[in-house]
């Protein structure tokens, strides 16, 4: 177990370096910059600008120097808000992000979970039906075509929830459901589909051989066996939920680490883009361990070792 | 003893699908006594397992439905049961054993865990004393170091031992009757003569009965005191176990006994497979549902069906060749 750990850590940091490697690349290589858009700047000005900013040094110093701020984990300045460096703007939008990320994630996670169980057991019933249409719905409207119908209905029609911005729970509900419109869909389908071949298997033949109630053989028996795929699942679906922020995020006002990120791009923010690149990167990273991880607490067949899989 | 712990009387059972009415069980009787050991034996398709499954109802329901008839457990009719009474009888009065110990236990659950649900549920224990119970049924059933072993998985277990804990499991509440369902069909030929021997000890030892589902006769004979020889959803003969393998009756038993190696008969003689297949169970034929196949067959075969005649006290098959007017024909 310590071994695998430290196998998979060690790939993570890799795999996270190869990241900042490319970032860093692509970044350079893409034409224009961050001070293209300030018009008729006089030479010796952006001269200064690019020396502040070391832009003048040649590409390797400023790879190894980017680098070295990295693993201090300090970003570098912004180039547009000046009065902020990448840091500053991370530590002020993740939390944000963050609350509404886990909120999606929690939703998608029981809502799905809990859709398809009840139209795996309520196979070819209405009940049945009506979870399907919902994820069929979730699964082919787009998130930010489904976060302005929610706007229209229940902010403007209804006036339930208010259409935007960051300031108290009920701000959050809609962005929450827009965003988690897509794993919901995703996670009750699977559930529903793993749900029916599992009951369906002998072992549930012997649970019900031995007397237990409908309850008891749903619970321990069927559902744990079913929620196995749903768990490798959680990899993907954080990502997901990272990048749908993005356009979440831009859509309802909200400041979070997602509408910087969508910003910094129109303003070729060179710092900002490569910061929170490597940023989401690592959390990516982190998570996939950890569902792993959860992995294997659940399913007993799956040891963390060598010969395991990684 | 003579009592009759079960008892199934003009039993059908049909599966509803998009073809149309499966009838795959069409009017089954037979009984079994106290502590005696009973084969059904029959080629795959002819019913045994829906029978087996629905005598504990666990056939699911839909598509399948109980048409008629009755299961006397004990003199208490089963058919009529909730599945909340049904529930109370599983697993503490009746015990199954399923055919592959590969997919009848539940992955992530430990063995022991599997073993101490029933006793639980039936017998009301702690689950410390259950854990203490689950470790001796474990040392029962064979299972060496079983303090160590009731906290595996299954997948920890050879295919052998996971049918030992297979039976550990139908047996925990000491069941009254025991149905195993092809239990050595997917163990390799020394497990299997293992696995026969636990579970006659074990039925001494308790004094359970047992149905026994099963393809080899080998096994039978070895095992039973009493063969039912199924055929197309229906008993065509049943009878003591010598009667079956020295006397048979029924051109279809008679054609099951010449498709299998015999060490007591001549063995130049060679195996003779029974030819064709077996009936339509969507369509069922009116008469007797082995004409098409059988050597002997009449025009009475084909419009009408045979019941089961008494042959002797014990034994009794469903042919035309067997019916009382039939034989008083060859006697005069
Ligand atoms: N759930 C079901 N839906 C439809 N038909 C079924 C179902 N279960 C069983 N049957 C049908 O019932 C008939 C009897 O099947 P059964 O499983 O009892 O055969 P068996 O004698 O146990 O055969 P085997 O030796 O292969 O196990 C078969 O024709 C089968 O197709
Ligand atoms: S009833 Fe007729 S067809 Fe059926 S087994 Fe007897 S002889 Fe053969
Ligand atoms: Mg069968």
């Amino acid at each position: 177990m310590i071994r695998y750990l430290g196998k998979r850590i060690i790939f993570m940091i890799l795999s996270l370096f190869l990241i900042v490697t490319a970032t860093f690349f692509i970044m350079k290589a893409v034409p224009g910059g961050p001070f293209t858009s300030e018009k008729n700047v006089p030479d010796e000005i952006k001269a200064a600008l690019e020396a502040k900013y070391k832009l003048n040094l040649p590409l390797h110093e400023q790879y190894l120097d980017y680098l070295k701020g990295v693993i201090t984990w300090d970003l570098g300045p912004s180039f547009v808000e000046k009065s902020s460096t990448v840091n500053d703007m991370i530590s002020r939008g993740f939390p944000v992000s963050a609350h509404l990320g886990a909120q999606a994630l929690l939703l998608a996670i029981f809502g799905g979970i809990t859709l398809g169980v009840v139209a795996a057991l309520k196979h070819n019933k209405w009940q049945d039906y009506s979870a399907m249409l919902i994820a069929v719905l979730g699964l082919s409207v787009p998130g930010f075509i489904l976060a302005s119908f929610y706007q229209y209905f229940f902010a403007i029609k209804w006036g339930i929830f208010p259409i935007a911005k960051w300031e108290g729970f009920e701000y959050t509900v809609l962005p929450s459901l827009a965003l988690a419109a897509m794993p919901i869909a995703f996670i009750a389908r699977l559930t529903r589909s793993n749900m029916l071949e599992v009951l369906g298997q002998d072992y549930i033949k012997t649970a019900k051989a031995k007397g237990l109630n409908t309850v008891t053989i749903t619970v321990k028996h069927a559902i744990r066996n079913a929620l196995l795929p749903v768990i490798t699942y959680l990899g993907p679906l954080l990502a997901n939920i990272l990048t749908g922020a993005f356009v979440i995020e831009r859509i309802f006002g909200i400041p979070g680490l997602g509408r910087e990120f969508v910003i910094s791009i129109t303003n070729r923010d060179y710092t900002v883009i490569m910061g929170t690149t490597v940023f989401y990167a690592i959390i990516l990273v982190v998570g996939i361990l950890l569902v792993d991880i959860a992995y294997t607490l659940v399913d007993p067949r799956i040891k963390l070792s060598d010969a395991g899989r990684e | 003893m003579e009592e009759r712990i079960l008892e199934v009387k003009d039993l059908h059972v049909s599966f509803h699908t998009y073809a149309g009415e499966v009838k795959a069980v069409r009017g089954v009787n037979f009984h079994v006594k106290r502590g005696e050991a009973v084969a059904i034996v029959g080629e795959s398709g002819c019913g045994k397992s829906v029978t087996a499954q629905t005598l504990m109802k666990l056939i699911p329901m839909p598509p399948g439905e109980i048409k008629k008839g009755e299961i006397l457990f004990n003199g208490v009719n089963l058919v009529n049961k909730s599945n909340k009474e049904m529930e109370s009888i599983r697993g503490k009065d009746i015990g199954m054993i399923f055919q592959d110990p590969m997919t009848s236990l539940n992955p992530t659950l430990t063995i022991g865990n599997q073993i101490m649900e029933g006793l639980i549920k039936h017998q009301n224990m702690s689950r410390s004393d259950a854990r203490n119970r689950a470790i001796e049924l474990l040392t029962l059933v064979g299972i060496p170091q079983p303090e160590k072993r009731v906290d595996q998985y299954p997948h920890e277990f050879s295919g052998g031992m996971r049918q030992r804990a297979m039976i550990a499991i139908a047996l925990a509440c000491s069941p009254q009757l025991l149905i195993a369902d092809e239990p050595t069909t997917a163990l390799d030929v020394t497990i299997q003569a293992q696995i026969l021997d636990l579970m006659k000890e074990l039925q001494k030892k308790m004094n359970t009965s047992i149905i026994l589902i099963t393809h080899d006769l080998g096994v039978v004979a070895e095992m039973c005191d009493r063969v039912i020889v199924m055929y197309a959803g229906k008993v065509i003969e049943t009878g003591t176990v010598d009667d079956i393998f020295y006397n048979p009756q029924h051109p279809y038993t008679k054609g099951l006994l010449r498709s299998v190696p015999r060490l007591d008969l001549n063995r130049d003689e060679p195996l003779t497979p029974i030819f064709g297949t077996p009936p339509d169970l969507l369509r069922p034929p009116v008469g007797c549902g082995f004409t098409a196949r059988c050597e002997s067959a009449m025009r009475v075969c084909q419009e009408y069906d045979p019941e089961l005649n008494d042959i002797s006290s014990t034994q009794r098959a469903a042919c035309w060749l067997q019916h009382p007017l039939a034989q008083n024909r060859a006697g005069s």
